[in-house]
């Protein structure tokens, strides 16, 4: 056990580099986006000294872009950032108040997208709304760039399927076309500052005459991992969302879940209602996808 | 543990100071320069007490690392008056005496001073989202948030 160290590598190979040499070596390494996380953590669950490995230095995961195939978001990106940028709300409005849900003014000021992807918690925000989106983890690593949808990237509570001389450079999600929404809406005891209860997230795709034909759906806080729910697509997809087919959706969402009993809910408290959140998100994304 | 060194400015004053690795901007402010105004109620990112501004953004100093602020401009309560002059946000937290103990006010002026250079005219209920933030066990808020309207009413209309 050694001490603690900061490096804010320039590049992704140095990166990489300081990342694998520490795993080879036997030491341990911890990439840093916001801190918000990992300054935590640091003080409480997990004192052990570490090489933090700064990746906000780094043009990569700084890169925003919004093509007609794909939207490319930075891992270092803040939160606060993304939601001053109209044209990616425009787009993404569902995935953008998810990460606006965290923490406060200040918490947003730093906090990323890809460290509440990489902190793999249950309830972490933004993945179900990641998901939603069919968002891709853009990973680099000694052996290269690999790309890994969001539902398999998560593997358990707090882990994910990246190697120590991995980190995530981005996330890649396709531009919603046509008459495209999303909408996330979690449910917690305060207006703000809390963790999720349970959490839904919604995309779709009308045809002109409002008809489902593509949607998917995640739910977070009501297992180990976020999840993708098929199910529950299957039942908005071919219907015009009405209060039918989001039931049946709802009810595909509550059968997916299982959740835990906490001070924040009970299963069976979780269960209906991340069935009832997807409802309202779903209504909410046929309602964007109108207008879009 | 070895020391790093970092080149900061602090409310325009270019600084140079030593620390650990793992210290955070806090600790730097607070051991490190002396500038003991930016206040710790948690270290965990929950109260804002420690509320001070990274390159203009406004930020918990508590879960920020000394050694990021290198290279960086970082504001704090101290560069809030202007010398003997108190900033209008000030004067209306005296008037409206939105404070008793005063633990929570640093990070309430930073804060509310954030929020008026992003927003000059905000209504009640953003002024309440933007503090929601910053914890105060006195002052049960109300107050608080009048000095707020207040000051962003002066700011507005100068006397
Ligand atoms: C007061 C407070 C309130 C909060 N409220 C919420 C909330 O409402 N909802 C919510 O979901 N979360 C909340 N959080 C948790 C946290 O703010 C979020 O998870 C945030 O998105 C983390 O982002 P970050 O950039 O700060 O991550 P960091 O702390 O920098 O990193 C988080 C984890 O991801 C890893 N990591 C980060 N970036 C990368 C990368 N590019 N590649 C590989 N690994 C990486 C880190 O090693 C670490 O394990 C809150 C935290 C605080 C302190
Ligand atoms: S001391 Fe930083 S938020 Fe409480
Ligand atoms: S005045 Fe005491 S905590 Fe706010």
């Amino acid at each position: 056990m050694g001490d603690y160290a900061y490096a804010a590598p320039s590049t992704v190979d140095s990166t990489v580099e300081l990342l694998s040499n520490t795993a080879q070596s036997g030491g341990r390494a911890q990439v840093l986006a916001g801190g918000t996380d990992v300054l935590v953590q640091m003080r409480s669950v997990d004192r052990e000294p570490r090489l933090l490995v700064d990746v906000k230095q780094l043009a990569e995961t700084n890169k925003l872009s919004i093509g007609d195939e794909e939207i490319y978001i930075g891992a270092a990106i803040a939160s606060a950032v993304l939601n001053e940028n109209a044209e990616l709300k425009g787009k993404l409005p569902g995935l953008i108040e998810s990460a606006d849900l965290i923490g406060s003014t200040q918490i947003q000021g730093r906090c990323t997208i890809g460290g509440n992807l990489c902190n793999s918690s249950p309830a972490g925000d933004t993945i179900p709304a990641l998901i939603a989106n069919s968002a891709v983890c853009h990973i680099v690593g000694a052996d290269g760039e690999r790309n890994v949808p969001v539902e398999d990237f998560l593997t358990g509570v707090g882990t994910n399927c990246m190697a120590p001389h991995e980190f995530l450079l981005g996330l890649r999600i396709p531009t919603p076309k046509g008459r495209t929404g999303d909408a996330y809406l979690r449910f917690i005891p305060r207006t703000e500052m809390d963790i999720a209860v349970a959490g839904a997230g919604v995309r779709l795709t009308l045809d002109e005459n409002g008809t489902c034909t593509e949607a998917r759906v995640g739910i977070g806080a009501v297992a180990p991992t976020a999840l993708v729910v098929p199910d529950a697509a299957a039942a908005l997809i071919g219907s015009n969302v009405d209060e039918a087919a989001l039931n049946a959706a709802a009810d595909a969402c509550s059968a997916a879940a299982s959740p835990i009993t906490d001070k924040r809910g009970t299963v069976e408290y979780r269960t209906k209602v991340v069935g009832v959140l997807c409802k309202r998100a779903g209504a909410i994304a046929r309602d964007r996808a109108v207008v879009a | 543990m070895a020391k790093v060194h970092v080149s900061t400015t602090v409310n325009g004053q270019p600084q140079e100071v030593l620390v650990e690795p793992n210290d955070s901007l806090l600790d730097t402010l607070r051991d490190g320069l002396g500038l003991t105004g930016t206040k710790e109620g948690c270290a965990t990112g929950d109260c804002g007490a420690c509320s001070v501004t990274l390159d203009g953004r406004l930020v918990c100093s508590c879960l920020v690392l000394g050694v990021e602020a290198d290279g960086k401009e970082v504001g704090t309560i101290e560069g809030v008056a202007d010398g003997d002059g108190l900033h209008v946000l000030q004067q209306k937290f005296l008037e409206h005496a939105a404070l008793q103990c005063g633990v929570c006010t640093p990070g309430f002026i930073v804060a509310a001073k954030a929020l008026l250079e992003k927003n000059p005219d905000p209504d009640e209920t953003t002024i309440r989202y933007w503090l929601a933030g910053n914890l105060c066990r006195c002052t049960g808020y109300d107050k608080i948030v009048r000095a707020v309207q207040d000051a962003a009413s002066e700011l507005a209309t100068p006397a």
